[in-house]
C-alpha cells in the first residue's frame, strides 16, 4: 500500500488545500497526540527534583547524561538485561512466529491435505478468542510442567498468531502463481524446496508486516511476561518499568527514583518511534491487507 | 486495553475448493496424480503441524483447562472437589465482579462513540484535506500506536499527576474517585484513536471519488460530501472499528493496573473484570474462581464479536 495519491483528472474531486479553520482544528490534534512524547523528552532532561519543581513543558537544568548514566546503572545495570530480554523476546517470537505463519499459511492456500478446510475453519473461529483471557489458563497449565518463570513461559505462547497465518494465506493465495510452483516442481524440485524458493519471494511484503507487528506486539507484551514472570532478571522492559513505578509510587523502600522511570521509558520508545518511521508502509500494509482484498 | 491485531475485514476468507491443478481423466495418469498428491498431503500436513500444535497446546487447551478448573473448587479439607456451576453462580452474585463489569460496559458505552467518532474527524480530515500538515497530522495520530501501553500510561500518569503533570494549575485531580475514568477514557482514544483512523482512512481510499464530484455539482459543501456521503460508504470499516474497541475496553486490564498505585481507594482490586481475575489469581490465590472469570469474560467477548462480525458480515453482503 503506497502513499495515497490524489491524481484524479477534474479539479471537482481533487481534494481540498484545507481551510484556516481546518488546519487550526489539525494543529490541536497534532499538539493533543504529540503533548506526552514533548513531555517526555523534557523531562528525561530533568533530574528528581527538577522533575517535580520545574516548569513541566519546558526544559531546566539539563542532566540527560547523568539521567542515562543513573538508568544503566541502577540495580547493577538490571535495566540493560531487561532490555537484552525484550529484544530476546521479540526477536524469537516474531521471527519463530513469522516462520511457523508462513509454513501454514502457504500451506492453507497452496496445497491439498485433508482436514486442511476443517483445519482452517477452526482457525478462523478461533480467531476472535481475546488473548487476555487465555493468560491466566496457560499460565496455570505451564505450572503444571515447571515452565513458569523461564524465557519459554514467554515465548512459546507468543509463537502462535492465527491472525499472520491468516494474514499470510490470504497473501499467498493471490500472489504465488500456481503455474510458477508448478514449473518448479517439474524441474524436480521438492515442496520443502518450492516454498522456499518460489513461494516465500512472493509472500516477502506480508512476511515483512507480519514480522514487524509479531515483534511490536511481544516488545509491547506485558499482561503475559507479568503472570509468567517472578524473576527480575527474566523481566522484559514493560513489566521491568512498572516494577519500578510501582515501587517508586508506593515508597515501600524501592530504590527507583522517578527520572530514572522517566528517561527509562524514553529509552524503551526510541527503537520503536525509529522503526515506525522507518517502516511506515509496512505498518499501514498490515492494518489493511486484509481491507484491500 | 490489548493491543489490537490487524484487522482481517470480513471478506470471504474461507477456502474454496482445492487449489491444485484439476485432474483430468486418465488410468496411469490418475495413479501418478494421485500419488503426488498422497505425497502433497504430507506435505501439508507437515507444513501445518507446527501451527496446529501451537493451536493446540496455547488456545484449545488452556480453553479447556480453565473450564474445567471453573468447575472445581478447592477446600482446605477434601482439596479439590466438583462443584459444578457454583464458580459461576458466585461471580453473577458476587458485587464486587458485578461492578467491574457494570464500569467496563459503561466505559465502553461511553468511549467507544468518543473514539470512533474522533477517529472519523481524523480520517475525514486527512483525507479531504491535501496539504504537508494533513500528513503530519496522519503521522502524529498514529505515532500512540506504536507504543507500548504500559509506557504511554506511565506517561500520562506522570501528566496526570499534581506533581510533576503541566495541567497542575487546573486544580483538578485526575484520579480521583470520580473524574479517573475519564482520565483513563482519554488514555485510551490517546493510543487508538489514530490506529482507528488509519483503517477508516484506508476504507475511504476505497472509495471512487467519482462519486464525491455528483454531490459537489449538486451543490454539497465539503462537510456535508464528508458526513452525507463518506461516512456512510465506509459504514462497513465504521462497524468493525466499534467492534475491536467494545472487545478491547471489556478485557480492559494494563492501563488500570499502572495507575492504581496512584491512588488505589478509586482503582481498585476489582475494577475491571480482568484486573479483578489477575487479583483473583495472584493476591488471593483462587485460581477455580479466576478461571470461571476468565472463562466467563472470554465466552462474553468471543459469542459478542462474532454476532457483531456475522450481522455486519450479512449487511456488506447483502449492499
Amino acid at each position: 500500500m503506497s502513499a495515497p495519491v490524489a491524481t484524479t483528472s477534474s479539479p471537482a474531486v481533487r481534494r481540498s488545500r484545507g481551510t484556516v479553520g481546518t488546519h487550526l482544528v489539525m494543529a490541536l490534534f497534532v499538539a493533543y497526540f504529540l503533548l506526552p512524547f514533548w513531555w517526555l523528552l523534557v523531562a528525561a532532561t530533568k533530574d528528581n527534583d527538577g522533575l517535580f519543581g520545574s516548569e513541566p513543558l519546558w526544559f531546566a537544568d539539563l542532566h540527560l547524561v547523568d539521567n542515562l548514566r543513573l538508568l544503566f546503572t541502577q540495580d547493577d545495570g538490571l535495566y540493560l538485561r531487561w532490555m537484552g530480554n525484550s529484544a530476546l523476546y521479540a526477536a524469537t517470537s516474531g521471527v519463530g512466529a513469522t516462520a511457523i505463519a508462513a509454513l501454514a499459511g502457504y500451506a492453507f492456500a497452496k496445497l491439498r491435505f485433508p482436514g486442511r478446510n476443517a483445519l482452517f475453519a477452526l482457525l478462523l473461529g478461533l480467531i476472535m478468542v481475546p488473548a487476555t483471557a487465555l493468560v491466566l489458563p496457560t499460565y496455570l497449565l505451564m505450572a503444571e510442567v515447571g515452565l513458569v518463570d523461564s524465557v519459554w513461559a514467554v515465548i512459546l505462547p507468543s509463537l502462535l498468531n492465527p491472525f499472520g497465518v491468516y494474514l499470510l494465506r490470504v497473501y499467498a493465495h493471490d500472489s504465488v502463481p500456481d503455474e510458477m510452483l508448478e514449473a518448479a516442481r517439474i524441474d524436480g524440485a521438492g515442496e520443502f524446496r518450492v516454498f522456499r524458493s518460489v513461494a516465500l519471494p512472493a509472500m516477502r511484503p506480508a512476511l515483512v508486516t507480519v514480522l514487524l507487528f509479531t515483534m511490536v506486539a511481544s516488545w509491547n507484551n506485558f499482561f503475559l511476561p507479568l503472570v509468567m514472570l517472578s524473576d527480575q532478571n527474566l523481566y522484559p522492559l514493560t513489566v521491568g518499568l512498572r516494577s519500578w513505578y510501582l515501587s517508586a509510587t508506593i515508597g515501600n523502600g524501592g530504590p527507583a527514583l522517578f527520572n530514572v522511570i522517566v528517561i527509562g521509558s524514553l529509552v524503551a520508545i526510541v527503537p520503536l518511534i525509529a522503526a515506525f518511521l522507518l517502516l511506515q508502509r509496512y505498518w499501514r500494509g498490515g492494518l489493511t491487507i486484509g481491507s484491500l482484498r | 486495553m490489548t493491543r489490537i491485531r490487524p484487522l482481517p475485514v470480513a471478506t470471504d476468507p474461507v477456502a474454496t475448493g482445492p487449489t491444485g491443478p484439476t485432474v483430468p481423466g486418465g488410468g496411469r495418469r490418475r495413479t501418478a496424480v494421485r500419488r503426488r498428491f498422497d505425497r502433497q498431503a504430507a506435505v501439508g500436513w507437515l507444513f501445518v503441524a507446527p501451527f496446529a500444535t501451537l493451536l493446540l497446546v496455547f488456545l484449545l487447551l488452556p480453553m479447556v483447562y480453565a473450564f474445567k478448573l471453573s468447575l472445581y473448587r478447592s477446600t482446605l479439607v477434601q482439596g479439590e472437589v466438583f462443584a459444578a456451576f457454583d464458580n459461576y453462580r458466585q461471580a453473577f452474585a458476587d458485587p464486587e465482579f458485578r461492578s467491574g463489569v457494570l464500569r467496563v460496559l459503561v466505559f465502553g458505552l461511553v468511549q467507544t462513540p468518543v473514539m470512533i467518532g474522533l477517529a472519523l474527524v481524523l480520517a475525514l480530515l486527512v483525507d479531504g484535506v491535501s496539504s504537508r500538515f494533513a500528513r503530519m497530522l496522519r503521522l502524529a495520530a498514529f505515532v500512540p500506536y506504536a507504543v507500548p501501553v504500559v509506557i504511554g500510561t506511565l506517561m500520562w500518569g506522570f501528566l496526570y499527576s499534581q506533581n510533576t503533570g503541566p495541567f497542575r494549575f487546573t486544580g483538578i485531580d485526575f484520579v480521583a474517585g470520580d473524574t479517573v475514568l475519564a482520565s483513563l477514557g482519554n488514555l485510551v482514544v490517546w493510543q487508538w484513536a489514530g490506529y482507528n483512523m488509519i483503517v477508516l482512512y484506508a476504507a475511504l481510499q476505497g472509495v471512487p471519488r467519482e462519486i464525491y464530484e455528483s454531490a459537489r455539482i449538486d451543490g454539497a459543501g465539503a462537510v456535508q460530501v464528508a458526513l452525507r456521503i463518506k461516512a456512510p460508504m465506509i459504514s462497513a470499516a465504521l462497524v468493525l472499528c466499534t467492534v475491536f474497541t467494545i472487545v478491547g475496553t471489556l478485557q480492559f486490564f494494563t492501563e488500570p493496573l499502572i495507575l492504581q498505585p496512584l491512588n488505589p481507594g478509586a482503582i481498585t482490586n476489582s475494577y475491571t473484570p480482568n484486573v479483578y481475575a489477575y487479583n483473583q489469581a495472584f493476591s488471593y490465590q483462587q485460581y477455580n474462581y479466576s478461571a470461571a472469570i476468565s472463562f466467563l469474560l472470554g465466552a462474553v467477548v468471543f459469542v459478542g464479536s462474532y454476532i457483531f462480525l456475522f450481522a455486519t458480515r450479512k449487511r456488506s453482503s447483502l449492499r
